[in-house]
């Protein structure tokens, strides 16, 4: 659930320079962990989704500690630290346990791999979606993923909704988001099918927090996912195809196996398309603006 | 130098990935203690093995269901069908067991409840000679699952018109019924003169003197909706409408005993009239307060502690108390003094399901130093190695070997159906949606058959008195997988040792016949109130021994769906030294025993 970045923000236009709009205006690379941190709070306030402040605390606190270190050691300068914040604070909300070592363990796997697992300078796995796979893979006694909360109320799912359309939508994302949203329906319809299930606990998961989450600060991710639009829409779609194939079989993080299995595909195809010669005739892709500051190494 | 730090990363997220498996592992044995060990050795010479039991953990239970003659197998209701696809894990409750000494002739008897429609409940009477047998059809109390009443879920004793004899309180998913014990020889039924609610779910119920006039009042809390009838469903939107935040349960009832033999609906002024899916509830002074407070566990959603008043009213404190921030599924609400301190802990459970759900359980410890209205609990249960126990429900404090110490046993499994099938994958999807979805029952996959956290095994911790418990189940010979919900502890066959009842949903109701080293010694009290309640619930005995001061309190119900004993019993350890017993009545009368005789069980009759 990281999202990083090589390219600036946007400049503000001249005419808005100095305008109130101005300030206003938040910078892109805050966006996002301006809303999941408006998603932590109202959660907590509202209905007390955190297993407890200090394990949330604990695995931000893991996260930021980790990146500022790795960073300094890969990259020779310290870090900016949002990209570490919104892993931290994704595994403090998605992550269940009763103890507090998987809160640490979690986010230290997470960005120890995007340091860890790289190809032609990138990482290719969302960390937070490598980190909570690995939690849930590894160690099913003591962990398990954020399955109910929010009072399973539909009003708090909206107002995330609304607000991460938003602003997912003024980052030129929303696409991503519709299309899985769009596929895990169709997909809903056919697993009912199959399984005689009624098609309302099919398209139950959706509904709740977890998959807002999901949605808005996984499959997103911009250093992880292809530049197209096309790209981004089609490796949803197998997302949404292979959750649903785990889901056939009752995996019960299926989503999160997923990511982890097909994202990391048309990336890593990407980038071995880029390291080909160019052609005289292949046209430039367009880096769209992006969730969150760079932690990319150079 | 980029190239080597990069490999120096890889290596150490590597390591980080084994080390995870290594926690993950260290978790699973941590729960599972040295039960595959000792059930080896059970494998060969039961005799043999059973001897290097008690002498390695100073217990060996023992199945004696069968030669005790109790022949007991529970049978789950049958609702409304437009529930079967679901009605397994709907129809899940109703097993559970209360033992009280209904004729007074010094031997401990038991009551087991059915649910199956036009089942018999059974009450065992102790004959004495290590048999029972059923006399509840005899004397009246059988025939309380009569198609369009409802179906039982529990019962509690208590001598609530204080003529010395326990009576018989049985709560259903239905109508409530009261039994008043006549001198041993027969009950009658008292229902409708008490002033009881004509149909509730209730899911516990305890009874607790909170205003120590001398009379016990009764504590209902209910499950589903009030007023719902499981077998004529009008909607089927009567599913919890959150996995975690529910408020359409049924209501918590308060009935004040006005000594008269009828009872006064005082849940409103009373503040306990919560609508959470109440299924378990116990009452204590946890405060220091001197009146009790009631502690309840909820499915789905957090536990509630409501602080006495005064004995006028009570105040729920759970989210300042720290054990009602972290909503779960409540299933049992016991108190132990496991440190012997002089101060109750709570044990409460939940569901721990691997790779699905690690609620874990709660072992409540009261932080040092505080009571009253800053009373804190902080949850001890991972560190002192009791939080995995399955889909657990009831579960016991008590000195299981006679060490000092307080063990905890623990009995669990939902629904036990087919051997390697699962419905937790359905029950998550499902669990995890909204509450238009969660709360109809219509939404529910069907379970065709599927087991849900089912044939788990058993759990009987023992407290080592240094902040650790070890599991030693299948040592001990804890070994059935049935879907248990109730424990009761009792000393069946007046020995000087805890023996274990285990009420098992849509199973047998099993024995376990405990043996414990005849060089550990035990001390057992018996209360009986005058100026308090009869039953002396809510009375404390304090026992100084060997140093330490170890808590115990006369309950009207602990666990889930059960009743202990009403004999407090303490457990020594090898030659002993007694210094005291101190005695606080529900009347506020404190009596001090100097060295009471060890391996006796005193009778004490409370001063006028």
């Amino acid at each position: 659930m990281t999202t990083t970045t090589t390219t600036s923000p946007p400049p503000a236009s001249a005419s808005s320079a100095g305008s109130p709009r101005r300030f206003l205006s938040l910078d892109n690379r805050y966006l996002a962990p301006v809303l999941i941190t408006g998603i932590l709070f109202a959660g907590q306030l509202s209905f007390g989704i955190l297993e407890s402040y200090p394990r949330t605390l604990l695995a931000i606190g893991a996260s930021v500690l980790a990146e500022l270190i790795l960073g300094r050691l890969m990259l020779g300068k310290w870090p900016h630290l949002a990209s570490a914040y919104i892993t931290g604070i994704s595994v403090g909300i998605l992550v269940r346990s009763p103890a507090y070592w998987p809160y640490v363990m979690c986010s230290l796997i997470s960005i120890t791999s995007k340091y860890a697992i790289r190809w032609r300078g990138r990482h290719i796995w969302n960390p937070s979606n490598l980190g909570i796979s690995a939690m849930l893979f590894l160690a099913p006694a003591s962990v398990a993923s954020l399955s109910i909360q929010w009072g399973n109320n539909i009003w708090p799912m909206l107002v995330i909704w609304l607000l991460g359309a938003a602003i997912i939508s003024r980052l030129r994302r929303f696409h991503i988001c519709a299309t899985y949203v769009a596929s895990f329906l169709a997909f809903s319809g056919v697993r009912s099918l199959v399984t005689g299930a009624p098609f309302l606990a099919a398209v139950a998961p959706i509904t709740g927090p977890m998959y807002q989450l999901f949605i808005f600060f996984m499959i997103t991710d911009p250093k992880t996912t292809v530049r197209s639009k096309r790209g981004q829409a089609v490796t949803v779609f197998f997302v949404a195809l292979v959750e649903a194939l785990l889901r056939l079989n009752q995996v019960v993080n299926a989503p999160f196996y997923a990511l982890f299995l097909v994202g990391p595909i048309p990336f890593i195809y990407e980038l071995w398309r880029d390291g080909r010669p160019k052609t005289a005739n292949r046209p430039e892709t367009v880096q769209a603006p992006t969730l969150a500051p760079s932690e990319q190494p150079a | 130098m980029r190239q080597y730090t990069q490999a120096v990363i890889i290596i150490l997220f590597i390591g980080m990935l084994v080390m995870l498996r290594v926690l993950n592992n260290a978790s699973v044995s941590g729960a599972s203690g040295t039960g595959s060990r000792a059930g080896d050795a059970l494998a060969g010479d039961d005799r043999r093995a059973a001897e290097r039991n008690v002498a390695r953990y100073g217990l060996h239970l023992e199945e004696v269901s069968k030669a005790a003659g109790v022949d007991f197998v529970h049978q789950a209701p049958r609702l409304d069908s437009k529930l079967d696809h679901i009605m397994p894990q709907i129809a899940s409750m109703g097993a559970s067991v209360s033992v009280a000494d209904f004729d007074r002739d010094g031997w401990l008897d038991f009551y087991v409840t059915n649910s199956g429609e036009g089942s018999r409940n059974r009450l065992y009477r102790n004959l004495g000679d290590g048999t029972f047998e059923d006399v509840a059809e005899s004397l009246g109390v059988a025939d309380l699952n009569v198609p369009g009443t409802g179906v039982c879920m529990g019962s509690i004793w208590g001598d609530y018109d204080n003529d010395g004899y326990e009576d018989l309180l049985v709560y259903k998913w239905g109508k409530t019924e009261l039994f008043r014990n006549d001198e041993g020889k027969g009950f009658t039924r008292v229902t409708d003169s008490v002033g009881l609610p004509d149909w509730i779910n209730v899911g516990s119920a305890t009874w607790v003197d909170y205003d120590r006039d001398g009379f016990i009042d009764l504590f209902l809390g209910c499950y589903w909706a009030d007023g719902l009838d499981l077998w004529n469903l009008k909607s089927t939107k009567m599913m919890p409408e959150s996995f975690e935040y529910a408020r359409n349960g049924g209501q918590n009832y308060l009935f004040r005993n006005q000594g008269d033999g009828t009872f006064e609906d005082v849940s409103e002024s009373a503040g306990i009239g919560s609508t959470r899916w109440a299924l378990a509830v116990a009452a204590a002074d946890l405060r220091g307060t001197g009146y009790p407070d009631l502690f309840i566990a909820n499915d789905y959603g957090v536990s509630e502690l409501f602080a006495n008043q005064g004995g006028k009213s009570f105040r729920e404190i759970g989210r300042s108390a720290g054990v009602g921030a972290s909503p779960k599924s409540g299933m049992n609400v016991a108190f132990g003094d496991i440190f012997n301190q002089g101060r109750f802990s709570v044990y409460v459970t939940n569901i721990s399901e691997e790779g699905v759900l690690i609620q874990g359980n709660n072992l409540w410890v009261p932080r040092e130093g505080t009571a009253g209205d800053g009373l804190r609990y902080d949850n001890m249960a991972r560190s002192m190695g009791v939080e995995l126990g399955g889909w657990s429900f009831g579960a016991q404090f008590g000195d299981l070997n006679n060490d000092g110490n307080q063990d905890l046993i623990l009995t669990n499994g939902y629904v036990s159906a087919k051997r390697g099938t699962s419905y937790w994958y359905e029950f998550s999807m499902v669990a995890g949606g909204n509450s238009a979805i969660i709360s109809d029952a219509r939404n529910w996959p069907p379970m065709h058959g599927k087991s849900l956290s089912g044939h788990q095994q058993k759990k009987v911790w023992l407290n080592d008195g240094a902040g650790h418990f070890s599991e030693v189940s299948q040592a001990v010979g804890y070994t059935d997988v049935s879907d248990g919900r109730a424990i009761a502890l009792a000393d069946l066959w007046n020995r000087g040792v805890l023996d274990v009842l285990a009420a098992n949903q849509g199973g047998p109701l099993l024995i376990y016949k405990n043996t414990v080293p005849d060089d550990r010694a035990w001390i057992g009290f018996e209360l009986t109130g005058t100026k308090s309640n009869r039953s002396a619930i809510g009375a404390e005995v304090r026992l100084f021994f060997n140093g330490v001061e170890q808590l115990q309190e006369v309950s009207g119900a602990a666990g889930y769906s059960a009743q202990n004993q009403r004999r407090l019993h303490f457990g020594l350890g090898e030659n002993p030294s007694v210094e005291k017993a101190v005695i606080r009545w529900p009347s506020g009368t404190v009596q001090t025993l100097e060295a009471p005789a060890v391996g006796q069980v005193h009778l004490i009759e409370e001063p006028q």
